[in-house]
């Protein structure tokens, strides 16, 4: 199994645990955490399931398992893949962080967090497909 | 990889894009407001991504990775039918929820129950042990 294979399999292993203490703590509700009341713990329970665990074990076990892109670079461009990685994961820890906290107190920098999470998730998303694409091929 | 999975991953990768596109309309307009209407296509987000891509990925690789019967894959109209029913749920359901109509969304669901049926019944046989031919 390659190593970026690898690293997606396990982040997305550590997401699937961090799901389900996001799970749990949406179940209790509104919780008491850094003297304020954090709310929002449903959509992060979801995203981190299905960004952080199912899209990117999808993700890890594709770049792994698909036909090969060609004899030199049998799984696409590595610089995509890293690409993906970074901007994928760095997107929904700033989601994970500000959208607690925008429900939290409102300040604007949390907002514009948000917007940061979507550009990095979109970029990432987008990425694995352009690298992907080639090696969605008949043999 | 056969045609089928072919064209089943890159629909499902195509998705992909336009689900996180729609995703990250919506999350950047939760951060900053600027188009208050683009949380009604939250429906469309999640039908992209959970039917049209984690689902039809899945169905995509099983096509092409399932044992096959002498090295064909029997009764593979009826996984393209699958192929076809699921597309035209997964834009049924989402134009229902677009337009407020049940009938629409009521339609899809149905489509979509087809598309299932129908892989089940491609596949089904095809989930068999080592040399059974």
């Amino acid at each position: 199994m390659p190593f970026l294979t690898r690293l997606f399999l396990r982040t997305s292993l550590v997401y699937f645990i961090l799901a389900l203490v996001a799970g749990v703590l949406a179940a209790i509700g509104p919780v008491e955490v850094l003297g304020g009341r954090i709310p929002a713990m449903r959509p992060v329970y979801f995203h981190l399931l299905m960004v952080g665990w199912v899209t990117q074990l999808i993700i890890g076990v594709a770049l792994w398992m698909f036909p090969k892109f060609s004899r030199e670079k049998p799984r696409g461009s590595d610089a995509l893949t890293w690409a993906t990685y970074g901007l994928i994961n760095a997107g929904l820890i700033l989601r994970v962080i500000g959208e607690p906290m925008q429900a939290a107190d409102g300040a604007p920098v949390w907002g514009w967090l948000l917007v940061a999470s979507a550009v990095l998730q979109l970029l990432g998303g987008w990425a694995f497909v352009a690298n992907v694409w080639g090696r969605v091929k008949e043999r | 990889m056969p045609r089928l999975s072919v064209w089943m991953v890159r629909t499902s990768l195509l998705y992909l894009g336009t689900g996180f596109t729609i995703g990250a309309l919506m999350l950047a307009n939760k951060g900053v407001p600027f188009a208050p209407r683009l949380w009604s296509l939250l429906p469309v987000h999640a039908e992209m991504l959970l039917i049209g891509w984690t689902v039809q990925l899945a169905m995509g690789v099983a096509f092409w990775i399932l044992p096959r019967f002498r090295g064909e894959r029997p009764r593979e109209g009826l996984a393209w039918a699958a192929f076809a029913l699921l597309n035209t749920g997964i834009w049924a359901v989402a134009a229902g929820r677009l337009a407020g109509l049940s009938a629409g969304v009521i339609a899809g669901r149905v489509a979509e129950l087809a598309a299932v049926g129908a892989f089940a019944a491609h596949a089904w046989p095809r989930i068999k042990p080592p040399g059974v031919d």
